[in-house]
């Protein structure tokens, strides 16, 4: 992966078919900004693409984050603790991104987004070198400004599917992102045999309906979790176990590395 | 008799299509897709979205079916009590009277005692309608969050009566302040489960609960207590809490023979204000004021008035004034009153505050705590805490008003549950 130029949406574009070329999966792996205190973020970043990350989320300290579990909630109550700023995130991206090949993606709420502006804070992600952005509490109704103004800077724009969400919604849903499509399978739902099923039926319907790549995230915390969702998605997201784990490990960026390398060993195919 | 001039933004208007002419607030609100002019909507991940859909659709329904309102009607007379008295302050007034700036001034204050209502306030008239919406969709367990533990209460109450499992959700610093509350949501069968992530106070009862909706969203219903939220819940809380404002006008008619010239409401999530002003909203001779939490001071994180101090910004699901830094963290906000002790406040509200359609202002601690007294020195009813906000300020409002001039306060609740929190503010000892 050496391609430096591509970038936003493109860079996006480029690890899902790069993956694809190599009947791979792609690694998704989630952490919160300035998580845990005292790492920097740009090592992280550099340690989560050394173990095999394609993608990597960062999700923006929120004071309210309702849609995030107990882990991340308390990640980000616990760097906000710190008074850190959204203008620190953006500027410990910007001074890592050129060493990088991954995606990077913000997640992040729309009440800090329409605080900064809203198509004017898309704008600022993508200056500071994120190639795309979740909000996941901005359903596709509210969404139509904030996709016009990605797509104005080439970022991608990513929605969430949830299990709840009818089928003809689903593929709307999949249609409007850019990048990739965000497919929640329900939480607390663990074991081989019981995950695949529950997303191919879903995942058969968005392919077929012509959807972006699909990122599927539900509680994956081992190789066997990412095997069983990349054999018929494209891409695992690996949230709280991983924020767990570096708020337990005393060398935070070892373990991210560490950890990503264990769970690539899934995303093979063949 | 002079022409009236031209209207001089005539000129201004043709030239810049930006600008619009002041909008006129209008009871038609809100629009399909759940906007107070640009306040409102739904801000929720997607695993909400069709709950609320089926919620929208099923209040549709109901809102055609007479059944549904004449089950309601049932259980507001016999259970709840109503109507509810609108009680003329004659000492109160009185007070106001001879504190008032000039001579012929003071006017007459009225209270719409929804402190009456069983279980001792407003929160009740919601609670219900919700739980019966919630046994039209099939959904057997409820949750809620409550901040005084007035709502958590309410939503007991209905579920006890109507047979449903209810959880409450209450931030461990209220659990604290409002014990009396906890007691008796436990002896109604509720489950009580305190919060202590966050400042521990209503915003964060409230995350919880929305967490716990996100994984249970298909056999719960989410009870909230307030005019904010997501659409449809903003309009829904409005709705059944609007009887407040058609029995304040039926009653003001036939007392005062004449509209009330004012209306005041405290406003912490708002829906007492909302329930009362509703009504009046096209009527466009009454003022209608609202009073938020002033707390020590007009600091951040002194305060609850988002409407007066902060700026519009997303919480808890709808766009509406909001307590944010800059970079849209919600602040730490105080009040004396668990109630008002609040960051955000009701879309609905927001939008009339940008119509100009109703006065928002602030009452501090100080103030409020001494129209607690003040009323129970004067006419013998102890409100709660969040109601004696309005207190004050219909007080103060009443002297510069004429005295034969009426003002109604929506006298929200009764102030038991406070009596502790009071005794510590005021040094009384037992």
């Amino acid at each position: 992966m050496s391609d430096q130029g591509a970038s936003g949406v493109d860079r996006l574009d480029r690890v899902f078919a790069e993956a694809r070329e190599v009947n791979r999966g792609v690694l998704m792996p989630f952490v919160v900004g300035g998580h845990p205190a005292g790492t920097s973020l740009p090592d992280l970043l550099r340690a989560l693409e050394r173990g095999g990350a394609g993608v990597v989320e960062i999700g923006f300290p929120f004071s309210d984050p309702v849609a995030d579990g107990g882990v991340i909630a308390a990640a980000m109550h616990e760097v906000l603790q710190t008074g850190r700023t959204v203008e620190q995130l953006l500027s410990e991206v910007r001074s890592v991104r050129s060493e990088l090949s991954i995606g990077i993606v913000a997640m992040v709420s729309v009440s800090l987004v329409e605080k900064l502006g809203g198509a004017a804070f898309v704008r600022t992600l993508a200056d500071a070198g994120f190639d795309g952005v979740i909000v996941p509490d901005m359903p596709l109704e509210e969404s139509a400004r904030y996709r016009e103004a990605a797509s104005r800077v080439g970022l991608g724009f990513t929605l969430l599917i949830a299990p709840t969400s009818q089928p003809s919604r689903a593929i709307e849903i999949a249609k409007a992102s850019t990048g990739f499509v965000y497919l929640m399978a329900r939480t607390g739902i663990t074991g081989e045999q019981t995950q695949a099923p529950l997303i191919s039926k879903p995942v058969a319907g968005l392919r077929e309906a012509g959807s972006p790549p699909i990122a599927v995230g539900f509680g994956i915390s081992s190789p066997e979790h990412v095997r069983a969702v990349v054999a018929v998605a494209d891409a695992a997201i690996v949230g709280s176990a991983l924020v767990r784990r570096l708020a337990d490990s005393t060398s935070p960026a070892a373990e991210a590395e560490a950890f990503c390398r264990a769970l690539a060993a899934g995303l093979d195919r063949s | 008799m002079a022409t009236p001039p031209p209207p001089t933004h005539a000129a201004t208007d043709a030239t810049s299509p930006e600008s619009e002419a002041p909008v006129r607030a209008t009871m038609a609100v809100p629009d399909a897709d759940g906007r107070f002019g640009q306040f409102g909507g739904r801000y929720v991940p997607e695993t909400l979205i069709a709950a609320l859909d089926q919620l929208a659709e099923v209040y549709q329904k109901a809102s055609n079916d007479e059944r549904f309102w004449d089950d309601l009607r049932q259980l507001e007379k016999h259970f709840t009590g109503r109507p509810t008295p609108l009680y003329r302050a004659e000492s109160l007034s009185r007070h106001a009277r001879k504190h008032a700036d000039k001579k012929n001034h003071g006017a007459t204050i009225w209270l719409k005692r929804e402190d009456l209502a069983h279980t001792g306030a407003h929160k009740i008239n919601n609670t219900l309608g919700q739980a019966l919406l919630a046994k039209r969709m099939g959904k057997k367990r409820i949750i809620a969050e409550t901040g005084a533990g007035q709502h958590g209460v309410a939503t007991a109450t209905a579920c006890a009566n109507l047979g449903l499992e209810c959880y409450v959700y209450m931030g461990a610093e209220d659990v604290r302040r409002q014990h009396l509350n906890v007691v008796r949501m436990k002896l109604l069968g509720a489950t009580v489960i305190p919060v202590e992530s966050g400042s521990k106070t209503l915003k964060d009862a409230t995350n919880e609960a929305m967490r716990d909706w996100m994984g249970s969203v298909e056999t719960t219903h989410y009870i909230l207590g307030s005019v904010v939220g997501p659409h449809p819940f903003p309009a829904i809380v409005r709705d059944f809490q609007s009887i407040i404002g058609r029995e304040t006008k039926a009653q003001s008619l036939r007392h005062m023979e004449a509209m009330p010239n004012a209306i005041v409401a405290c406003v912490g999530g708002g829906s007492n204000a909302a329930g009362i002003f509703f009504a009046f909203i096209e009527d466009h001779d009454v003022r209608l004021i609202g009073v938020e939490a002033g707390g020590r001071s007009s600091n951040a994180g002194d305060h609850a008035a988002p409407l007066t101090l902060g700026s519009p910004g997303v919480l808890h699901g709808s766009m509406s004034y909001v307590l944010q830094d800059a970079d849209g963290q919600t602040q730490n906000v105080h009040s004396c009153s668990a109630g008002l002790d609040y960051p955000g406040v009701g879309p609905e509200h927001s939008y009339w505050k940008d119509t100009a359609r109703v006065e928002y202002t602030v009452c501090t601690d100080d103030e409020a705590l001494a129209a607690f007294t003040l009323l129970a020195r004067t006419e013998g009813i102890i409100p709660a805490l969040e109601t004696a906000h309005a207190i004050h300020e219909a007080v103060r409002l009443a002297g510069e008003m004429p005295s034969d001039q009426h003002i109604v306060v929506n006298c929200s609740g009764r102030g038991d549950k406070d009596v502790d929190e009071a005794a510590r503010l005021l040094g009384i000892e037992s």
